[in-house]
């Protein structure tokens, strides 16, 4: 009696058995199979669907943190200037022109007319005056609120200790002349301002309607509510889903502006992303695992995309601690490091070893000091401190944050110390939010880090060793370097200044309060159809752009 | 009856409030906050974010104007989502998680009790063989592997579905099946071993002498006694499917309350940790008592009054 259910499930099973078990056929290339079938056929909306990170915190550029909110501003918001899709240096935004006075502390922009918001309501030096106000207002307490602090009287008024925003550099001259005067030259402001969202204007006018100026959260981001100025505006926002953008009609370069939408893809774990990719649910990936890095190389090159990127990986020492308070250790600790084979064997995208703490090409910079010595001096070094083949070495301890990809970084390091020194250094690694709460307690000897530029500009990655900087975290502190740092700001021009930068990366690579270890890259899989992606060194790439090859329009 | 609920409601509303004045304050002494980043912000800017979200009092008047807040069923609003409030939060959330978890129990509940009622039938035989088997499979290997084992047969190689999402129907079918398989498989061992104790009794001998056929004995006779075990284990079990996993929909990039509940702790993000926290400790009590009621109702050994 039982026995045709019996089969019936004996079948189900083997059903089940046979998904599982199904041998890895030759994969489906990317841009056929489902892919074909989900994709749009020709003369349908083009349409970019990308691979995002994290979920987007919020959509108000004074609020938000995080890359993956920038990558949804960037289509969402344009500043007073814009980027270059291929180097990202400033070009028109809001502002059709600029001028920077002799002395470097006042910039004069001209907006252009008829720049309005996504609702229609103009755009005038009055938006861009009340939204920085806005973001220095300390009660609305803006954490990036820092990236406006080099205006005039800007940090005494976000810390509160200046009421009268009309003593802060920001002035509107006419309707369409906003002038900004700073405390000092700032040779890289105008990249700043073309490529950070905390330089972007924000609808005060619908901000007021919700709550008011001064109160984050309020429901002015909400999908029905929000207003932009961008080159597309929100259709929809389906939270831990998918945020789609559409082209705004209203944005005044919207006739360059290729894509009809751009689908954000909130995801997290690598592993599903990539295979969303394969399935041909995404164009293009936010990241790769190292794993599938080969298996690209092997199977689909085409879509493999590996970009420089403008980040440090480098390990800090607590400088304060002996022994390595003791130059020489500190410099056969980095002698030690073979970062060649650490690039090839251990990460694997492409990065390039770190032999300076400035990136090779940073907006026409190079370092030419350079980390370089034999193993052979590393040991001489060692022993010369007191510690001939690592005998009496103090037991020390590398700090990083858990995670698979530091933890075989950190084992490498580890192992190529013990070889080439004969000293054993332990590992320890905490919750990322521990982890920073004691790296900034200094409670480490050594600790993993990793810094990524803001903008294209050299002073990114050399600004956070001065004594008083907050990112220092090393207990490095050299009156030199500090007199070099304000050498720098007021140098006439950026010959001058990268003079005073070469300067300053010979003292890092001499005095080595980091260990710097490689310069990161971008590793994505991108479809090949998509057009205008360069690689940029910060991963932006202003979508007006952006097209698909083999799509409408 | 009566007397038995109302106690059980008042020890777990007792119980509620540890739990939730112990999460509000471990959660408060884990390092790190929810402002902690990497980009260190100047210390008064750091002031200006913590007296904007009220951080700066005292802790007891935290704790007490939370549980006020709390009383007005208010859970506050999100640190790291600042546009949205836990309430939005969860209610956005939990539905999707739920119906998930109920597709899952779905599929977990029909092959669970089919497999294991076979093997307590067949015991002994191939078929009961198969059914352990089954078992120890859903046992022993993880979502995480049974779960891009499928996407990758189904979705990647045949085209069948998308590899993750929650956008239409089909979307659900992957997910159900791994995290109903999971579930499954308890249910089948416990369903097995809950039939063999009650087929071996006298009244279905009983049943068989009177001339029952043996459908009729395992569904009118057998199942009622045997699914006791499933039962109690369900109680805990609905509310952890319910309150969604945070494997499966990490995986399939589902937008439950799961990811919330993991991730919070990661973002230090204080009140959707103590909203998600107490979500889980009422629905893990509520379904408790609902067990309790319902196994006095399956098997008259148990009497609620004691």
């Amino acid at each position: 009696m039982l026995r045709p259910l019996t089969s019936a499930l004996a079948l189900l099973l083997l059903g089940l058995a046979a998904g599982c078990g199904r041998p890895a056929n030759p994969p489906v290339t990317p841009a056929s199979g489902p892919a074909a079938a989900a994709a749009p056929a020709k003369g349908g909306p083009m349409i970019w669907r990308v691979g995002n990170g994290a979920e987007p915190q919020d959509l108000d550029p004074h609020i938000v943190t995080g890359v993956p909110e920038h990558k949804i501003l960037m289509a969402l918001f344009e500043g007073l200037l814009s980027e270059n899709p291929q180097d990202l240096s400033p070009e028109p935004g809001i502002a059709e022109r600029w001028e920077i006075s002799p002395d470097g502390l006042t910039y004069t922009f001209h907006l252009r007319a008829g720049a309005q918001w996504s609702d229609g309501v103009p755009i005038t030096s009055t938006t861009f005056v009340r939204s920085y106000q806005r973001m220095l207002t300390p009660a609305l307490g803006a954490e990036y609120a820092s990236m406006l602090h080099h205006v005039r009287n800007a940090k005494a008024y976000n810390e509160g200790k200046l009421t009268d925003f009309s003593q802060v550099g920001f002035k509107e001259v006419d309707e369409r002349t906003l002038r900004v005067t700073l405390n000092q030259r700032t040779p890289f402001l105008l990249k700043m301002i073309a490529t950070h969202y905390s330089w972007y204007p924000v609808p005060i006018h619908v901000i007021e309607k919700f709550g008011g100026l001064a109160r984050k959260g309020t429901a002015w981001t909400r999908k029905e509510n929000f207003v932009g100025n961008g080159p597309f505006i929100l259709k929809d926002w389906k939270p831990q889903q998918v945020l789609l953008a559409a082209r705004n009609p209203r944005f005044w370069d919207h006739a360059r502006v290729r894509l009809d939408e751009i689908h954000f893809f909130a995801v997290e774990n690598q592993d599903s992303e990539e295979r969303m990719f394969r399935t041909g649910q995404l164009d293009l990936t936010n990241e790769l695992p190292v794993a599938k890095i080969d298996v690209y190389r092997k199977e689909f090159p085409e879509s493999l995309r590996i970009d420089p990127y403008l980040g440090l990986y480098f390990y800090r020492f607590n400088v304060e601690r002996p022994p390595l308070n003791d130059k020489r250790v500190r410099r056969a600790l980095a002698l030690a490091v073979d970062r060649e084979s650490l690039v090839k064997n251990v990460t694997r995208g492409g990065q390039i070893p770190a032999f300076s703490v400035s990136y090779p090409g940073t907006a026409g910079y190079a370092p030419t000091a350079k980390l370089t010595g034999k193993v052979e001096e590393a040991r001489q070094l060692l022993a010369a401190a007191g510690f001939p083949g690592g005998q009496g070495f103090p037991k020390l301890e590398l700090l990083y944050n858990t995670s698979q990809n530091h933890r075989l970084v950190a084992e490498a390091i580890q192992q190529m110390w013990r070889r080439q020194l004969g000293i054993d250094i332990g590992l320890r690694n905490e919750e990322w939010k521990v982890y920073l709460d004691t790296t900034d307690a200094r409670k480490f000897d050594l600790q993993r880090g990793g810094w990524i530029a803001d903008y294209v500009d050299p002073h990114s990655f050399l600004e956070i060793w001065t004594s008083d900087n907050l990112n220092n975290d090393t207990g490095f502190k050299n009156a030199d370097y500090d007199r070099l740092f304000a050498k720098a700001l007021a140098a006439p021009d950026d010959t001058a200044r990268y003079a005073v930068y070469q300067e300053m990366d010979a003292l890092l690579v001499e005095e080595l309060p980091v260990i710097p270890i490689y310069h990161y890259t971008r590793v994505v899989a991108m479809n090949p159809r998509v057009q205008g992606v360069y690689p940029t060194l910060l991963d932006n790439h202003p979508y007006k752009y952006v097209w698909l090859r083999d799509a409408a329009r | 009856m009566f007397r038995f609920i109302t106690s059980r409601l008042l020890q777990s509303l007792l119980a509620l409030f540890l739990v939730i004045t112990a999460t509000f304050f471990m959660i408060r002494f884990v390092p790190g906050g929810p402002f902690t980043a990497e980009k260190a912000v100047t210390p008064e800017i750091l002031r200006n974010l913590e007296a904007h979200y009220g951080l700066d009092r005292p802790l007891w008047r935290q704790y007490l104007d939370y549980l006020v807040s709390l009383g007005r069923g208010d859970l506050g609003p999100s640190f790291k989502y600042p546009n949205r409030t836990v309430n939005e939060i969860i209610g956005d959330k939990l539905p999707v998680s739920a119906e998930l978890g109920a597709l899952a129990l779905a599929f977990a509940l029909v092959i669970g009790i089919t497999l294991g009622t076979l093997a307590a039938v067949y015991r002994n035989t191939w078929i009961d063989y198969v059914a352990s088997t089954f078992g120890m499979m859903g046992i022993s290997i993880p979502t995480f592997v049974v779960g891009p084992l499928l996407v990758l047969g189904l979705a990647i190689h045949l085209g069948w579905f998308n590899a993750s999402g929650w956008y239409g129907p089909a979307d659900r079918v992957l997910p159900a099946i791994v995290l109903g398989f999971a579930y499954a498989a308890p249910v089948s061992r416990l369903t097995r071993g809950g039939m063999l104790e009650i087929l071996g009794q006298d009244f279905i001998r009983t049943a068989r002498a009177k001339g029952a056929s043996e459908l009729r004995i395992i569904t009118r006779h057998a199942l009622r006694g045997g699914l006791l075990p499933v039962v109690s284990f369900l109680g805990p079990a609905v509310a952890g499917i319910l309150t969604g996993s945070f494997v499966i929909e990490t995986i399939f990039q589902i937008p439950g309350i799961g990811r919330e509940f993991v991730n919070s702790a990661f973002n230090r993000d204080y009140t959707l940790v103590l909203g998600t926290v107490i979500l889980y400790a009422v629905l893990i009590m509520a379904l408790n008592l609902v067990v309790d009621i319902v196994q006095a109702w399956m098997n008259p050994k148990v009497r609620l009054e004691e």
